[in-house]
């Protein structure tokens, strides 16, 4: 039996589809990288990442010009199919400029990039991207990023994680990563990719990959 | 062809942060008086065919403007 595909959407701009296919390839699944103008996923595409970076140079909002191209029809026609889409940091933003998640991300309260690990709470136990973490536990994931500020009403969505400790970025209730009511589109700011391999400290975020293929 | 600047800014009562940081350069520079400061954007479109105006405001809603944060304003400027 061939592994699962996994497509790794690419704009100009996008920097982590390297670590974001090594991921999945870590789940057990096949990444396929997937151009911004296809407007059509791969055959066989059976869940979407959408990686970080700076598409379109985060020219006139970070996100608003990639979630306008052709793939993004084929991402949407997916997610209604009930298919799994991970959108991490810039993949987050992505996500919430395309209506597939509610509100936006806008700059850190600070206005400062911030790079740093962070522990996050698992907010709703209740998704497939926690890996079966109770409410409450804790996953340790680093985050970059300087417009990271989930801003909408949470009552629209599901909060899956929320920061520990001091809110880094001034989102609404701590919000780090959202997924929409169904449960099958998850966004971060966090990125999981980075937190796979004990060398680099965490393995924390292998869960949120295991869920595209679960 | 028409020129149609469109104006975007940041929702009152929403933070900005960046106003806030020029708000306070200024203050340090001795600018006195300045009680607050929002910074947006200007857009300048060429814009062909009918109704150029209605053009824009269509662009405003689809793309140039996020209606969460946003608003935004058209002017025919000739």
């Amino acid at each position: 039996m061939s592994a699962a595909r996994v497509a790794v959407l690419r704009f100009p701009g996008t920097l982590d589809h390297e670590s974001a296919a090594r991921a999945v390839e870590g789940v057990g699944a096949e990444p396929v990288f997937t151009h911004h103008e296809d407007t059509a996923l791969p055959d066989g595409t059976v869940a979407v990442v959408i990686p970080g970076g700076f598409s379109y140079g985060d020219h006139l909002r970070p996100g608003a010009l990639a979630s306008r191209t052709p793939i993004m029809g084929a991402v949407k026609a997916h997610a209604a199919g009930g298919g799994k889409v991970l959108g991490i940091c810039n993949g987050f933003q992505i996500l919430c400029e395309s209506g597939l998640l509610p509100g936006v991300l806008r700059p850190n309260a600070s206005l400062s990039f911030i790079c740093r690990q962070a522990e996050l709470e698992v907010a709703d136990s209740g998704t497939a991207w926690t890996g079966g973490r109770a409410e409450g536990e804790t996953l340790s994931i680093p985050f970059k990023h300087h417009d990271g500020a989930w801003f909408g009403d949470p009552g629209s969505t599901r909060v899956v994680l929320r920061y520990r400790g001091e809110n880094p970025n001034g989102s609404i209730d701590k919000i780090a990563g959202i997924s929409n009511l169904a449960g099958n589109v998850m966004g971060l700011m966090p990125h999981p990719e980075e937190a796979q391999d004990p060398l680099l400290g965490s393995v924390d975020g292998r869960v949120l990959f295991a869920a595209l293929v679960a | 062809m028409t020129l149609v600047v469109v104006t975007v800014m940041p929702k009152k009562g929403v933070l900005d942060p960046q106003g806030q940081a020029v708000q306070g350069a200024l203050a340090h520079m001795g600018f006195a008086g300045v009680s607050d400061v929002r910074v947006g954007k200007r857009i300048e479109l060429e814009i062909g065919g009918d109704d150029p105006a209605g053009q824009a405001t269509k662009m405003c809603e689809d793309l140039l403007a996020n209606n969460l944060i946003e608003d935004y304003s058209v002017e025919v400027a000739g």
